[in-house]
C-alpha cells in the first residue's frame, strides 16, 4: 500500500496577472506534516503564489498544476479548495462593513448546523477567542474596520483556529505587528501546524511567507525557499538559508545557491 | 374651519402627486367603516394574520407593548393601552374625546399637498390617535398594525401623534397584506407633534403584497429640545411606494433623525425620501440611508436639508449596492442653505459588491453566494440610534430577519 505523504504538489507552474507572467517554473511539494517557508523580497511573486494556490480569479494559471491531496485543483473555485482543507491567514484583507468578525467565528459551526438559534460563541471558541487577546465586544466589531495592523492578524489566526485547515497558507504574519504579538501569533501558527506533536505524528502542514524572517525564530520549519524574480531560485535547510540571506542578502544567497 | 379644510381637499382631488408614479384611486375598491369585527386583543387575530403580523414587527401576543392598535382596510378592530400615561385610540374616538382635536389635523400635512390627502380627508377616514401625556415616560412601545384584509382594496388612515412636554414615545408600526391579497393600494398621512423636551421614536416595517401601491404622508412639527426618530424597513416586493416625511425643526435644539433600509426586489419602485426644514436656533438633523437594489427595482432615494437659521447642522448619507444590471439606485441629495453660520453636508455612495470582499469571505469557505448575501445583509444592517436597548436589540433582530431574503 502506498501512502499519500504528498499534501500540495505543484508542477512547473506559471501565474499571469493582468496578462503579465509573475511566476514561472514554480515546483512546489510539501508533505503532511510539514512547514515550508517562503522567502524573498518586495514584489517577487510571494503573494501571487499565495493567490494562486488559493484560487482567486485574477491569478491565471497558464501552465502547470496544482494538487492538493492527490487531487487536481488547478481549476477548483475558492470555496471548493477551502472545503477540501485549505486555510489562509491574508497579508491585507479587507473591512467589511456590517460583516462582524463573530459572524465569521461561526461560519463552520453554522454549516453543520443549520439554523439552531445560538446567537453565541461556543465556549471552546470563546477561550481560543480570549487567548487571541480579543474580548466578547471586540468580536461584534466589524471584520477588519479600523483594526490595527496587530489585530488584523490575530484575528486572521483567530478565525483559522476556529477553522482547523489541514493546510494553512500564511501572508506575512508578522508584518506590522508589534514583538509581543508575533510571539503570540508564532505561537498558535505552531497550534495550527501541530508542532506540539511530535515530527512523525504531525498531520497539518503550512506555507509560511515572510520578507522578514522574524517570526522564525519562533515558527521551526522544514524547507526554505527563496522567491527571486518569480522563480525559486533556493531552496534548503532553513537555517542555512536565512544565515545566508542575513550575511549576503537576497541576491548573495541566490548566486550562493547557483554556485552550489 | 373645516369647510375650508373640505373645499381644499376638493380642489386638490385630481391633484397629482409631486413624486412617484400616479395611482388611479378610483381602480381599487372603497370599503366602509365596520366591515371587520372588533376585537379585544392582538390575540384574537387568526393564526395566519399573526404570523403575517409578525414579520412586520408586531407581536400578536402583545408582551413588551404599552398597547396595540390595528387598522383593517378602513375598519380600526382593536386599540388597547395598558400604560397610565398614554392614550391610544381610534381618530374616530379620539374626536369624541377630545374636543381640540381638530386643531391638529393637516397642519403638519397640508390637506391639498396631492390627491392622496385629499382623498383620505374627504373618505373620512379612520386612523390611531396616540398621545403620550406631559412628562410620561413609557419605554415599552406602543405597536401599530395597518393591515389590508381584502382584495383590491384602497386603504386611507389619518394617524394623529402627540408626544406633550418631556414625554418620551416608542412606536412600532408595522404594515402588511393578507395572503390573498395581491393588488391595492394604502395612504397614510400621519401628523406628529412633539412638544417642548419630547421625544418620539417611530419604527416602520413595510411589508405588502407584490402589486400594492403605497403613498404615505408624513409630517412632523418638533417644539424646543424636543428629538424625533424615524426608521424605515421595506425589503420586500412591492409595487410602488413613495413617501417624503417632512421634518419641521421649529423648536431651538430639535433634532430630527431618519434612518432608512431600503430593498428593492421584483418590479419594485421605492421612491423614498426625508427632508428637514431647520428654522429652529441650533436645531439638526441626519438622514442615513442604505439600498440595495435587485431584479428589475428601482430606488430612489432622496434627502433635502433646508437650512433656514444660524447655528443650524445637517448631515445626509446614502450608500447604495447595485446587484443587477436590469436595476437602479438614483440618489439625490439636496442642500439649501439660507442664513449664515450653519453646516449642511452629504455623502453618498452608490456601486457594486466588491469583488475582494466576497473573496475574502470565500477564502472562509463561503460560496460566492453565501458571500454576497451576508456582504448585503452585513450593509444593510446598520446600527439603528437612539432606541431604548430593548427595543433596539429587538429592532435589531427584526433588520437581520427582514433582510435575509435579500
Ligand atoms: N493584482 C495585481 N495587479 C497587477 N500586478 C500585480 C498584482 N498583484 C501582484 N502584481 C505584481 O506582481 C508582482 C509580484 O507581487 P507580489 O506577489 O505581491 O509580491 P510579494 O508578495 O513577493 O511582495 C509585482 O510586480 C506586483 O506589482
Ligand atoms: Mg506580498
Amino acid at each position: 500500500m502506498v501512502v499519500v505523504k504528498l499534501l500540495l504538489e505543484i508542477t512547473d507552474l506559471a501565474v499571469e496577472v493582468n496578462e503579465k507572467e509573475i511566476l514561472s517554473d514554480i515546483d512546489l511539494y510539501i508533505e503532511k506534516g510539514e512547514t515550508h517557508v517562503l522567502l524573498g523580497p518586495n514584489g517577487t511573486g510571494k503573494s501571487t503564489l499565495f493567490m494562486s494556490i488559493l484560487g482567486f480569479p485574477k491569478y491565471k494559471i497558464t501552465r502547470g498544476e496544482i494538487l492538493f491531496k492527490g487531487k487536481d485543483i488547478t481549476h477548483l473555485s475558492t470555496t471548493e479548495r477551502v472545503k477540501m482543507g485549505i486555510g489562509v491567514s491574508f497579508q491585507n484583507p479587507p473591512a467589511i462593513r456590517g460583516v462582524r468578525l463573530k459572524d465569521l467565528l461561526r461560519i463552520e459551526d453554522e454549516k453543520k448546523s443549520v439554523e439552531t438559534g445560538e446567537k453565541d460563541l461556543r465556549p471552546e471558541l470563546m477561550d481560543i477567542t480570549r487567548k487571541m487577546k480579543f474580548d466578547e465586544s471586540f468580536i461584534e466589531r466589524d471584520v477588519n474596520l479600523g483594526f490595527s495592523g496587530g489585530e488584523v492578524k490575530r484575528s486572521e489566526i483567530l478565525q483559522l483556529l476556529a477553522q482547523k485547515p489541514d493546510f494553512t497558507m500564511f501572508d506575512e504574519p508578522d508584518s506590522g505587528v508589534d514583538i509581543e504579538n508575533v510571539e503570540l501569533i508564532a505561537q498558535e501558527i505552531n497550534t495550527l501546524l501541530d508542532k506540539d506533536k511530535k515530527p512523525g505524528l504531525r498531520e497539518r502542514s503550512g506555507l509560511l511567507i515572510t520578507h522578514l524572517g522574524y517570526i522564525l525564530n519562533f515558527v521551526g520549519a522544514n524547507t526554505a525557499h527563496v522567491l527571486m524574480d518569480g522563480k525559486i531560485a533556493c531552496s534548503g535547510d532553513p537555517t542555512e538559508i536565512l544565515e545566508d540571506i542575513r550575511k549576503e542578502g537576497f541576491k548573495g544567497c541566490v548566486e550562493c545557491c547557483e554556485t552550489h | 374651519m373645516l369647510r375650508n379644510t373640505l373645499e381644499r381637499a376638493e380642489k386638490a382631488k385630481k391633484k397629482p402627486a409631486a413624486l412617484g408614479g400616479d395611482v388611479d384611486i378610483e381602480e381599487f375598491e372603497q370599503e366602509e367603516e365596520g366591515e371587520h369585527e372588533k376585537i379585544e386583543s392582538l390575540q384574537d387575530l387568526p393564526k395566519s394574520y399573526k404570523d403575517t403580523v409578525l414579520k412586520v414587527g408586531v407581536d400578536p401576543t402583545e408582551q413588551g407593548r404599552a398597547g396595540s392598535f390595528m387598522q383593517i382596510d378602513q375598519s380600526g378592530v382593536c386599540s388597547n393601552c395598558s400604560s397610565e400615561s398614554i392614550e391610544l385610540m381610534n381618530m374616530k374616538d379620539a374626536f369624541k374625546k377630545h374636543s381640540w382635536l381638530s386643531d391638529y389635523m393637516w397642519n403638519a400635512v397640508p390637506v391639498d399637498a396631492d390627491k392622496y390627502t385629499a382623498e383620505t380627508e374627504l373618505r373620512n377616514s379612520n386612523g390611531y390617535f396616540i398621545r403620550a401625556l406631559p412628562g410620561a415616560k413609557e419605554t415599552f412601545p406602543i405597536q401599530a398594525c395597518m393591515f389590508i384584509g381584502d382584495k383590491n382594496v384602497a386603504q386611507t388612515a389619518h394617524n394623529i401623534i402627540i408626544a406633550e412636554e418631556n414625554a418620551e414615545l416608542n412606536i412600532i408600526t408595522g404594515c402588511s397584506t393578507g395572503a390573498d391579497v395581491n393588488s391595492a393600494m394604502h395612504v397614510g398621512v400621519s401628523e406628529f407633534y412633539l412638544k417642548k423636551g419630547a421625544k418620539i421614536t417611530f419604527t416602520m416595517v413595510h411589508n405588502w403584497a407584490e402589486q400594492v401601491e403605497v403613498r404615505p404622508r408624513t409630517g412632523i412639527i418638533m417644539g424646543d429640545d424636543s428629538t424625533y426618530i424615524s426608521n424605515y424597513i421595506l425589503t420586500s416586493p412591492v409595487k410602488g411606494v413613495q413617501t417624503y416625511p417632512t421634518a419641521y425643526c421649529q423648536g431651538k435644539n430639535s433634532k430630527a433623525v431618519f434612518q432608512s433600509i431600503l430593498g428593492g426586489q421584483k418590479n419594485s419602485v421605492l421612491d423614498q425620501g426625508s427632508r428637514a426644514y431647520l428654522t429652529g436656533k441650533n436645531s439638526s438633523a441626519e438622514m442615513v440611508t442604505r439600498a440595495v437594489s435587485r431584479d428589475e427595482s428601482q430606488i430612489y432615494t432622496r434627502g433635502h436639508l433646508a437650512g433656514k437659521s444660524q447655528d443650524v447642522k445637517g448631515h445626509l448619507e446614502c450608500m447604495g449596492l447595485v446587484l443587477s444590471d436590469d436595476s437602479m439606485i438614483y440618489s439625490v441629495p439636496e442642500l439649501e442653505g439660507s442664513a449664515t453660520n450653519l453646516e449642511l453636508s452629504h455623502e453618498a455612495a452608490v456601486g457594486k459588491i466588491a469583488e475582494e470582499e466576497v473573496l475574502y469571505l470565500m477564502s472562509r469557505g463561503l460560496t460566492e453566494e453565501e458571500a454576497a448575501s451576508m456582504i448585503v445583509r452585513g450593509f444593510l444592517s446598520m446600527d439603528i440610534k437612539g432606541l431604548p436597548p430593548k427595543l433596539a436589540a429587538e429592532t435589531k433582530r427584526m433588520i437581520d430577519m427582514s433582510t435575509r431574503g435579500m
